[in-house]
């Protein structure tokens, strides 16, 4: 790219609060016309909160946005879209039962003496749509289009509307690869109109195809801006993961741990997860590396039969195992412990002791309660294993801090004696104290035989407790690593994949 | 263990005793013989005793409501479903069996429309509301079909005893309500099923992840509701000693959402208490006592009862229960009445 | 037949019931079957019919308008000789009536009117609901005779037009008779069970044995507040004398029973005087009355209520 006289938007010193965390911490992002600019970061990084003050949908604590050199800070999406700033999200939300014309159009119909003027609309509609390279019938209803298609023209109502800046939050999460191109020949061409685009993606390999420059958020500041011609991915991926604990390596043992405990054999499910095949001994942590969306977590949910795989087998000590539903699996002695403690986890109204007790009551069946004695001695066991600080079991669960709530989670699981724990995102938004604990609870229970998978995007955790670590890019397994090959650089080099580091496949 | 339970479930429904005593008390002031009581035949009379029979058929809907209400969903259709349940029963009777065999039947298909509902909102995955509405709607139809349009009467002493009759000198109609409502209370707290169905109702994805089995859960709980209102539609058959498809239960699963409502359940699904809901359903038919005494003309009917009920519910909602609370803590002596405060806040008191 | 015609929901279905050779053939166009006098005057037209040679073309509305202007349209179309119509609402009938005059058959209507010029209908054959109320409370005045009655009414549903008519015609009728009182009127909506409901509280209400007579605006109502005296130890028709409106079969068992005094027949044979003036009309011109009303006939116990119930069962109420 040439170097640009001045960029198109420019934002500096952004800040942004909510109660008790800081979103967005002084970024900066600079757009330059006719280049596609990529925002990266993992979840929580604040990517989502920075295109939302840039979009008006928030108002920002701090800082200032100049658009053509003004000054602007718009206070709605429709105030940012009148200045140029337009957005495409990830779900297309058009109006399904319109027309393609309509969608294009709506809020802004052509009328005459108070009514539509659907010819001449739809004739504007056909030519603004050959600029895209889409010759679509616009009098059609849009869902008789595929969501490609659809994506499109959401893009074409954006640029239509606004037509300088251009948001595409992961536009292609939901496309197979030729819709992809599709969406990135009509990236390429406003890009050639001059247009600034911003590109929020979680895959890398489409950033390096389509994008020119990338910015790096983590933890709510901007962690690098990188001109990506001059970079290789293991670079980005670095910048998104961090690297704060380099040595704590040691801590982990490289013991193959005793028997094999499960076996997956191609176990994938269509749009979900290509097959994925791996083995957990018992006494062993297998961990899940990959950036959010590479299908660290669908493993998870495919191997506890939350969602039912459609390909593969899993055996359990051998014996193949029918996990339709999630009761099979828990039938099967495994347990997880979900990425979303909130909406997957909690049942929030409840108190802690009905938490902690809801798996096991729930295998045994709603006509042989607990009694209540033991609900009280198994609460009260984990209350003080676990560190589990509650002013009193009775309390609803949603009043605890999230680290305990997590903690009380854990120990409904561990209070089934499961064989097999999975663990997705076990850290994630906890205070340093509770995720030390965790850190030590997983170690404990390996080394008392339990069998642990562990999806996480903490690399140096990852590093800690694996046995051996299996990475996963792009909804597919890419390779594993084992013993001392585990480090962060290791798993970086696997995700980035220019050059895999453990090109092996995983043991069967 | 009942002395640790006894307090906290006594100040879950204090507000109902609140609220219930009000009523009454209000009842009282219109009618000073309220709460006379005298017995003729071994038989007692009293507009207290009216209270508990009347009150019979909504206190019976809410018990199932109240557990469908917890699991976040609603049933339309018990109104309709008592009808259909009055219907059988009458049927058979005339067919000449007896009446055991007629209350089996009526059962029966109680259970049955309780199912299907279970089976459109757990299986087929239909909106509660949507999916009890067609029975609503068609079932009253069914009725008709089954008593050809016509009030079906019966003369079957047994049947009639059921709503009508007396056992140890109260209406049978209180035993059953009182006896059904113990059992499903004990049922449901001393086995799991309670816990469970809240935990259906205050997030149902995370209850399924952690292997509850909800569909069954879903469809036993219609179940258990299409059961209470076929027993509501048989005393209300056996009272008048025939079975009117038209007018039996007619709008009564609106009395029965709102006597869940002023048990202080949320329509949200979650915690619930069927005592307090049957609480609710004594409330209102006290409401419905007051204005039967009250001796004003019926077009005020409606608007009493809206303007005590709107009453009631604001002086429950979470709002004015923190200005009451504000107003002790200025120094009312109002000792340890924690009126009108939802079950969660005062749980979330007793946790600090 | 009535389960039939349910089953056949939605579309106005025309069943021809009767289809004996007459010289006549006429249409009917009931309002649905939502009560059981609404299936006796179903089944009295079509007795009536099939007693004149009549040929009856009969279709349920299933309580819809529009099923019924379908059904009149069907009617003319098939060019019966006369229609008669049992309308469900009063108003929206102009058009499809002047469709009939165009085609110059009459339309008579049954039990109910509309608000439709006079000369797009033959006539109409309805009670006088007034009168009723009025009847009911004569027998009241001649069976006290001057003694000192306090009386409590069960209302139908309030606001509907027999719970008023009903309710000033008897008020009429003891206005000059200070001896007799309402001291408590309540709705029952129509139904047994609110009957019993309400005059369990009206028991409970007034001092034991002050009332003196019940009068309900149905005898549904009065079937029910019959049973609830009995459950409060009184004799009903002795120890309260009741009187109620309808006549239909569970009443007359009542008088019959000695449980009940009176009841005001609201005759289901509404096709009778309708067919006699039709028949009048089409042999020499006669134009009847603009309204014939129908006999308000009270039956007491004088009259065989046995014979009256057993005969009544059968006509489908």
């Amino acid at each position: 790219m040439s170097v640009p006289i001045r960029p198109l938007l420019h934002a500096r010193g952004i800040s942004k609060f909510f109660p008790g965390a800081v979103a967005l911490d002084a970024v900066e992002l600079k757009l330059n016309p006719g280049e596609v600019h990529a925002l990266l970061g993992e979840n929580g990084a604040g990517k989502s909160t920075l295109i939302k003050c840039l979009t008006g949908a928030y108002r920002r604590d701090g800082g200032t946005v100049t658009l053509d050199g003004q000054d602007v800070s718009p206070a709605s999406t429709n105030e940012a879209q009148a200045l140029g700033i337009g957005t495409v999200y990830q779900e297309v939300n058009l109006l399904p039962n319109l027309t393609v014309a309509e969608n294009l159009f709506l809020g802004r119909q052509m009328t005459r003496f108070g009514l539509v003027r659907r010819r001449a609309m739809n004739a504007r509609a056909r030519a603004v749509l050959e600029d895209y390279g889409l010759s679509i019938d616009p009098a059609e209803p849009l869902t008789s289009y595929s969501v490609a298609v659809q994506q499109v023209v959401a893009i074409a109502r954006a640029v239509e509307m606004s037509g300088k800046v251009l948001i595409l939050d992961e536009p292609t999460a939901s496309l197979d690869r030729d819709e992809v191109q599709l969406v990135f020949g009509v990236i390429r061409r406003l890009k050639a109109r001059g247009l600034a685009i911003v590109f929020v993606t979680h895959f890398l390999d489409q950033v390096f195809e389509i994008c020119d420059r990338a910015t790096i958020l983590r933890n709510g500041r901007v962690v690098g801006e990188r001109l990506l011609e001059a970079v290789r991915p293991d670079d980005i991926v670095t910048l998104m993961l961090g690297r704060q604990l380099e040595a704590r390596v040691q801590a982990r043992r490289s013991g193959p741990g005793g028997e094999v405990l499960v076996e997956l054999e191609g176990l994938g499910r269509r749009g979900m997860l290509e097959p994925v095949s791996l083995s957990i001994r018992a006494g062993e942590v297998v961990g899940l590396a990959g950036l959010l969306g590479s299908g660290r977590t669908e493993l998870a949910t495919l191997l506890f039969g939350a969602v039912a795989a459609d390909s593969g087998t899993v055996r359990k000590r051998g014996r193949a195992l029918r996990l339709a539903r999630p009761r099979d699996a828990i039938a099967a002695r495994f347990a997880l412990c979900p990425e979303d403690r909130k909406t997957h986890g909690i049942v929030a109204d409840l108190s802690v002791r009905d938490n902690i007790l809801l798996a096991l009551q729930a295998r045994q069946g709603w006509m042989r309660p607990v009694p209540r004695a033991r609900v009280n001695e198994i609460a009260e066991h984990y209350r003080r294993a676990l560190d589990i600080r509650a002013a009193s079991l009775d309390m609803p669960i949603r009043l605890l801090s999230g680290g305990n709530q997590q903690k009380a989670l854990l120990a409904r699981w561990l209070a089934t004696r499961p064989d097999l724990l999975i663990l997705d995102e076990p850290t994630r938004g906890i205070d340093v104290g509770a995720h030390a604990e965790i850190i030590a609870l997983i170690e404990r229970l390996r080394e008392e035989g339990m069998a642990l998978l562990i999806a996480s995007s903490e690399l140096e955790e990852l590093v800690a407790y694996s046995s051996r670590v299996v990475v996963l890019r792009d909804r597919r397994q890419v390779g594993a690593l084992e013993g001392s090959r585990i480090t962060p650089d290791n798993i970086i080099g696997a995700i980035a994949a220019q050059t895999p580091q453990t090109p092996q496949e995983v043991p069967a | 263990m009942i002395s640790q339970t006894t307090p906290s479930v006594f100040k879950r429904v204090l507000p109902q005793l609140v609220i219930l005593a009000v009523v009454l008390a209000c009842n009282l002031a219109v009618f000073p013989g309220f709460f006379a009581l005298s017995v003729h035949d071994g038989r007692v009379f009293g507009n207290l005793v009216d209270v508990l029979n009347r009150g019979a058929p909504v206190a019976l809907l809410c018990i199932g409501m109240t557990l469908v209400i917890a699991t976040r969903g609603i049933d339309l259709s018990v109104g309709a479903v008592m009808a259909i349940a009055g219907a059988v029963a009458a049927s058979v009777l005339a067919g000449g069996q007896g009446w055991g065999t007629a209350l089996l039947g009526a059962l029966a298909a109680g259970l049955l429309c309780g199912l299907w509902n279970g089976v459109l909102v757990a299986v087929l995955r239909i909106q509660p509301i949507v999916a009890t509405l067609v029975l609503m709607v068609a079932g009253r139809g069914i009725a008709q079909l089954i008593t050809e349009g016509t009030i079906l009467t019966f003369l079957d002493p047994g049947m009639i005893r059921l709503g009508a009759g007396t056992v140890l000198g109260l209406p049978t109609p209180i035993w059953i309500w009182i006896g059904l409502g113990a059992l499903v209370i004990t049922v449901v707290r001393r086995s799991a099923l309670g816990m469970l169905i809240e935990a259906i109702g205050i997030n149902e994805a995370a209850s399924r992840l952690a292997g509850i089995n909800s569909r069954v859960l879903l469809i036993c709980v219609y179940g258990v509701t299409g059961f209470c209102a076929a027993l509501a539609g048989v005393i209300v058959a056996a009272d008048i000693k025939g079975a009117d498809a038209n007018n039996a239960g007619l709008w009564l699963e609106l009395d029965a959402i709102l006597a869940v409502v002023i048990g202080g359940n949320s329509l949200l699904g979650g915690r619930f208490s069927i005592l307090a809901s049957l609480l609710g359903a004594l409330i209102i038919q006290s409401v419905n006592a007051f204005i039967l005494l009250s001796g004003l003309p019926p077009e005020f009917n409606l608007i009493i009862k809206a303007v005590l009920i709107l009453a009631i519910l604001v002086i429950q909602s979470p709002k004015v229960g923190h200005a009451l609370y504000m107003l002790r803590a200025g120094g009312l002596p109002l000792g340890g009445r924690t009126k009108a405060r939802s079950p969660l806040t005062s749980k979330e008191e007793k946790a600090q | 037949m009535k389960l039939k015609a349910t089953l056949l929901a939605g579309a106005a279905v025309l069943l021809p019931v009767l289809a004996q050779a007459g010289d006549l053939t006429v249409g009917f166009s009931q309002i649905g079957s939502e009560s059981g006098w609404r299936a006796a005057e179903t089944t009295v037209t079509k007795q009536q019919a099939k007693e004149r040679g009549l040929t009856l073309k009969f279709a349920d509305a299933q309580q819809k308008q529009e099923n019924q202007i379908k059904a009149l349209r069907g009617f003319i179309a098939q060019g019966v000789d006369a229609i008669l119509l049992a309308p469900v609402v009063a108003t929206g009938w102009d058009q499809v009536l002047e469709e009939a005059r165009d085609a110059e058959i009459p339309v008579i209507l049954l039990d109910r009117t509309v608000d439709a010029p006079q000369e797009l209908y033959l006539t109409a054959v309805t009670s006088d609901l007034v009168h009723e109320g009025a009847v009911a409370g004569q027998w009241l005045v001649d069976a006290e005779a001057g003694e000192d009655c306090r009386i409590v009414e069960l209302q139908g549903t309030t606001g509907s037009s027999p719970a008023l008519d009903r309710k000033k015609g008897f008020e009429q009728a003891i206005a000059d008779h200070p001896n007799l009182k309402i001291v408590r009127s309540q709705t029952g909506d129509f139904t047994r069970s609110q009957g019993k409901v309400v005059m369990e509280s009206f028991l409970k209400a007034e001092a034991p044995g002050s009332i003196c007579a019940l009068y309900a605006h149905n005898d549904d109502m009065a079937v029910g507040a019959i049973q609830a005296i009995k459950e409060a130890g009184l004799q009903p028709g002795k120890d309260i004398k009741i009187v109620s409106i309808d006549g239909v079969p569970d009443a007359h068992l009542a008088i019959a029973h000695g449980e009940m005094n009176a009841t005001i027949e609201l005759t289901p044979n509404m096709a009778g005087p309708a067919l006699d003036a039709l028949e009048a009309y089409l042999k020499d011109g006669t134009a009847p009355p603009k309204w014939i009303q129908t006999e308000s006939r009270l039956f007491t116990a004088k009259d065989d209520n046995m014979a009256i119930y057993e005969e009544k069962k059968t006509l489908g109420y």
